[in-house]
């Protein structure tokens, strides 16, 4: 299997990382070298084994719906890299 | 008295218990070599000042019950310190100050102990040399140039430099167990479940797990009692009824059942590394032990769904860091603009990398051929260890296929990187708990481990076997302080 510079571009897109050509052909390099390895997983059968999606065999305990934190809005807002006031501030979305 | 810094944390404790050094002593000594050994590169943050506060406070009204009183301890800088900058060695939490603090640091300052700094760590905890952390390199004690291992390797080196009596790191796929043994110290995974993971900054959730790391076992022990805890705020922490590790240590190990699986003896292992684990295989049967030959057959599949499995959750885990609510953000044209600038700039390459082939292995139409199929192998993998476990009470391996490599060897060769971890990532997978400990030199004198592997939370069984070896196999680090002028 190859993956070509497309599909690293729709990757990256997806990723929300920005990548020029140069950088593309790099990562498509890196890529393929890394699947190359992973595609020994193809040499074994796995339609009759279940997917093992946790490894803490726990179900997840229910507890009452109270409120336990309050007035954090200073320390959520706080480490924010541009704020007005109480608000994120990010660049213009609507026209 | 020894060195105040060359003290084991349990000679430390006693001394501090019974007088003989106050903490401000204690503290300031390891403050003292840790300013010396700067070119370690081992800190991203220190916290000396607010030590020396925090000693003094602890002299003026000790508490002696406590497990850590007054004991000065720098950790890996992925675990979120209140007020303390937390980075992840990332440039995109370069600026991040954590309003609130992780359990297990919180676990540790509520048992006295004094934060001396965070340390130095792959990117995101990605990386087995800590070669990816955006700080720079560190340097290995053991030998100029030297890797110190990796994730953890910040906590590896300073440990083994004695600019901290113990330390904690978190291991994904061996980055606590694998930095152990390239620095001839002492590392424990615990069993996934058992120390919290709430303000660790997440990389792999079904795998992250949390440690500590020391100069012996007893250390290991003490430290692990301290972190391991019931946390409601993660959601896969393990209520079970946690021991009292460094109490209930022995080395009575009589007819304890070891398995040696076939599968772990790779292609192009080095004699050295056969002959260690056979060493080990002897050790152990002179501790009483009854070694027995057992099979995991699907060990070979473990690192390729290591590398599904951790960049998708990796992958899904990153996709917080945007550039809006806290770190780097970079400037863009418009919102999507700013988030793509944001994660190009702030991200290092092997993180991009691994968030690439997250994303890839969880796109529509390559979810069943990727992520499934290696959630399915995981099932494998885990099902070979209760099998081994219906015979077996533990299993020795070597922790690492080769000793310390030089800084710049491997880095651009992302697969021959990877081979680092072949023998502690099943443990992640399966969720068992693993210890590395110093057994031997190579003819270079680097240091080598071994790994012993338990079943799921007999944490106590490992250790007691570490710590038996532990005495036979009686270790010397050799460190030159080569880094000192």
């Amino acid at each position: 299997m190859t993956i070509d510079l497309k599909t690293i571009k729709h990757i990256a897109k997806l990723s929300r990382i920005s990548v020029d050509d140069e950088k593309a052909k790099k990562l498509a390099g890196d890529l393929n070298s890394i699947f190359d390895f992973i595609e020994k997983l193809n040499e074994l059968k796995t339609d009759q084994i279940k997917p093992l999606t946790s490894i803490a065999e726990t179900s997840l305990k229910l507890r009452n719906d109270e409120i336990k934190s309050q007035n954090m809005r200073e320390e959520i807002i706080k480490n924010s890299p541009e704020k007005n006031e109480d608000y994120f501030v990010v660049p213009k979305v609507i026209e | 008295m020894t060195d105040i810094p060359k003290q084991t944390l349990s000679e430390l404790i006693n001394n501090i218990k019974t007088k003989k050094i106050s903490s401000e002593e204690a503290t300031k000594a390891f403050i003292d070599r840790s300013e010396k050994s700067r070119k370690l590169n081992a800190y991203i943050t220190d916290s000396f000042d607010r030590a020396i506060k925090k000693a003094k406070q602890f002299d003026q009204n000790p508490n002696f019950d406590l497990k850590l009183p007054g004991i000065p301890i720098a950790v890996k800088d992925l675990f979120c310190t209140k007020d303390i900058k937390t980075t992840a060695g990332s440039k995109i939490l370069n600026n991040f100050i954590p309003t609130y603090e992780s359990t297990v640091t919180q676990n540790i300052w509520n048992e006295g102990a004094i934060l001396l700094g965070k340390l130095n760590c792959d990117e995101f905890a990605m990386g087995s040399s800590n070669e990816t952390s955006y700080f720079g390199n560190v340097q290995s004690p053991i030998d100029e140039n030297l890797v110190p291992g990796g994730s953890s390797g910040g906590s590896a080196s300073a440990l083994a430099a004695n600019l901290t009596p113990v330390t904690i790191g978190t291991d994904t796929g061996g980055s606590i167990r694998q930095p152990a043994s390239f620095t001839g110290t002492v590392g424990l995974k615990p069993t996934y479940g058992s120390c919290s993971r709430y303000g660790i900054v997440a990389f792999a959730s079904s795998l992250d797990q949390a440690g500590p790391m020391s100069q012996n076992v007893k250390d290991c022990a003490i430290l692990n009692e301290v972190i391991s805890s019931y946390d409601e705020k993660d959601s896969t922490s393990v209520d079970f009824k946690r021991g009292k590790y460094s109490v209930e240590l022995s080395k009575n190990i009589k007819g304890k059942k070891i398995g040696i699986p076939k599968e772990y003896r790779v292609d192009g292992m080095p004699k050295e590394i056969e002959e260690l684990w056979q060493k080990g295989i002897n050790f152990a049967k002179d501790c009483g032990a009854e070694i027995i030959d057992i099979s995991l057959p699907h060990t070979t599949y473990a690192l390729p769904t290591y590398y599904i499995v951790a960049p998708a959750e990796a992958s899904s885990n990153l996709a917080r860091y945007d550039g809006v609510k806290y770190g780097f953000r970079s400037k863009g044209d418009n919102l999507i603009d700013m988030y793509e600038k944001t994660r190009s700039e702030g991200f290092g390459s092997e993180v991009q990398r691994r968030i690439m082939i997250g994303t890839y292995v969880l796109s529509s139409g390559y979810y069943d051929a990727y992520y499934l199929k290696a959630q399915k192998v995981r099932n494998l993998i885990k099902n070979d260890f209760d099998e081994a476990y219906k015979k077996v009470d533990a299993i020795l391996t070597p922790s690492t296929p080769s000793s310390a490599f030089k800084i710049g060897e491997k880095k651009d060769d992302p697969v021959s990187m990877y081979l680092n971890d072949i023998f502690t990532v099943p443990v992640n997978l399966a969720g068992l708990p693993g210890i590395s400990i110093p057994a031997g030199h190579d003819k270079k004198g680097y240091p080598l481990g071994l790994q012993i592997i338990g079943k799921a939370f007999d944490e106590q069984n490992i250790l007691n076997i570490a710590y038996s070896m532990e005495e036979k196999i009686n270790f010397k680090n050799k460190i030159a302080d080569w880094w000192i002028k």
